[in-house]
């Protein structure tokens, strides 16, 4: 009895650790919508980030109304129009880096994110591009790729149909560090 | 006992295995941002009064108000469209927190500045706050024709408010504005200087881009020179870009404070309705 005890004690401790966790509240996400109009840019640094180092598990959150835009005009317009920040707070990502096991560290290498994006309210699968670097105690992503607005059901309205690009190119780099 | 504390561990090793789930996780983490709430109102106007919302940094804006005669004046003046007061004004956000403005009214040719400042934001998540309030100050000079000139002083109107307004939800937001007015010159000994009022709006949005707003002003204390009625005025707001167009049905002519609060003559329940409209463009 004392034994079982004791092991569960171990089993606890070991989960509460995490020590198979590396995580970022830092993490930088930029976009891009680029037309013969104007260009429209924002920035998010407040990206939450997660990769379970044991089996290549990651998950990303972020708050949609922490994009930062120079204008905020558009900014407003962004939150309360398009995302529509209030009823679709945070978008979301949950996937599994592939190959992750095999990545050799301090070198960066190319392989790809698979799983899930939640945005606007609407679930993809969707296949991610990355460039991975495993460091003793850090893990760094960075990379880019294009989301239709059409995926996720953002209208946007003729009259600035103009303005905005039905395909916007999304880029993003995360240092994780050990989470505890 | 030991079965106890042997079900006491077990149940939190298995909730902790639980959270295990690293959306879940970040889920927590994410609860622990607090964040300040924007757009309560679309445009920096309710209707005739000032809303909650500022320009922000570094922004102009070039507003161009209209408010035709009465709809009741009937077919000869074209339900009034003949016959319009204009404001038009500069607005700019020297900061996110405080805005500035000068505009000049045909009507009784009214020169106006004022400035607008926050100071609580509503905000949600950790360290919500429930409601914003800001500070609204403005100086008013009516300028008279060159045989009637008379001292500045004598011309001169101050308005202060505060503005408390709440973003309810996404769709519904509601807004209080306790006035007082200053009046340098009056027409009689009787009359006071001091007029309080107190203001109440709410919008409505109907869609992302199209709200309606209604506002009105109680006063406490009226003009004895003037049979003054209490404004209330409904508008439409319609947003296209840089641009919100303002669609307003008020039994007020003007668009400055001291005088749609404290000089409106009109009995919107009896047709004195003027049609009128803002049109903003910021760059």
């Amino acid at each position: 009895m004392r034994k079982f005890f004791s092991i569960l004690l171990f089993v606890y401790f070991i989960s509460l650790n995490g020590q198979d966790k590396v995580f970022t509240r830092k993490g930088n996400i930029k976009f891009f919508s680029e037309t013969i109009v104007e260009d429209i840019k924002a920035e998010n640094n407040a990206v939450l980030s997660i990769i379970n180092t044991s089996n290549g598990e990651m998950a990303i959150a972020m708050q949609m109304n922490q994009f930062v835009f120079p204008k905020k005009l558009m900014q407003e317009h962004f939150n309360e129009n398009y995302i529509e920040s209030e009823k679709y707070p945070k978008s979301t990502f949950k996937g599994i880096i592939a190959g992750f096991s095999k990545v050799k560290k301090y070198k960066a290498t190319e392989t790809y994110v698979e799983g899930t994006m939640t945005i606007h309210g609407v679930a993809r699968d969707i296949c991610i591009p990355t460039t991975l670097t495993k460091k003793d105690g850090s893990i760094t992503m960075s990379g880019k790729f294009i989301i239709k607005l059409k995926d996720y059901q953002i209208k946007i309205p003729r009259i600035v149909i103009k303005n905005i690009a039905e395909e916007i190119e999304v880029s993003y780099n995360f240092i994780h560090l050990p989470h505890n | 006992m030991k079965n106890i504390l042997l079900r006491t561990f077990l149940f939190f090793t298995f909730t902790n295995l639980q959270s295990q789930d690293l959306l879940a996780i970040l889920d927590n983490e994410l609860e622990k941002t607090t964040h300040i709430v924007s757009a309560t109102f679309k445009g920096t106007r309710i209707a005739n009064g000032h809303s909650i919302e500022n320009r922000k940094a570094k922004e102009l804006e070039f507003i161009i108000g209209h408010r035709f005669e009465r709809l009741n004046s009937g077919t000869y003046n074209l339900f009034g469209l003949d016959f319009s007061n204009i404001r038009f004004s500069l607005e700019y956000g020297i900061t996110d927190d405080l805005m500035v403005g000068l505009g000049r009214s045909s009507f009784q040719k009214l020169y106006d500045g004022f400035l607008k400042y926050k100071l609580l934001r509503q905000k949600t998540g950790d360290q919500s706050f429930p409601f914003s309030v800001s500070a609204f100050a403005s100086v008013v000079s009516r300028d008279y024709p060159e045989f009637d000139k008379r001292p500045l002083t004598e011309t001169l109107f101050y308005t202060s408010q505060l503005l408390i307004a709440r973003k309810c939800s996404s769709s519904l937001s509601l807004q209080i504005t306790p006035t007082y007015i200053y009046r340098n010159t009056i027409a009689s000994f009787e009359e006071s200087h001091g007029f309080f009022a107190l203001g109440v709006g709410g919008r409505v949005k109907l869609s992302n881009r199209v709200a309606v707003n209604g506002e009105y002003f109680y006063n406490f204390n009226k003009l004895s020179s003037l049979a003054t009625k209490n404004p209330i005025a409904f508008g439409i707001d319609i947003e296209t870009g840089g641009h919100v167009f303002q669609l307003i049905l008020s039994n007020a002519i003007t668009m400055v404070e001291k005088s749609f609060i404290t000089e409106t003559t009109g009995n919107f329940l009896k047709g004195d309705i003027h049609f009128g409209f803002n049109i903003s463009r910021t760059f």
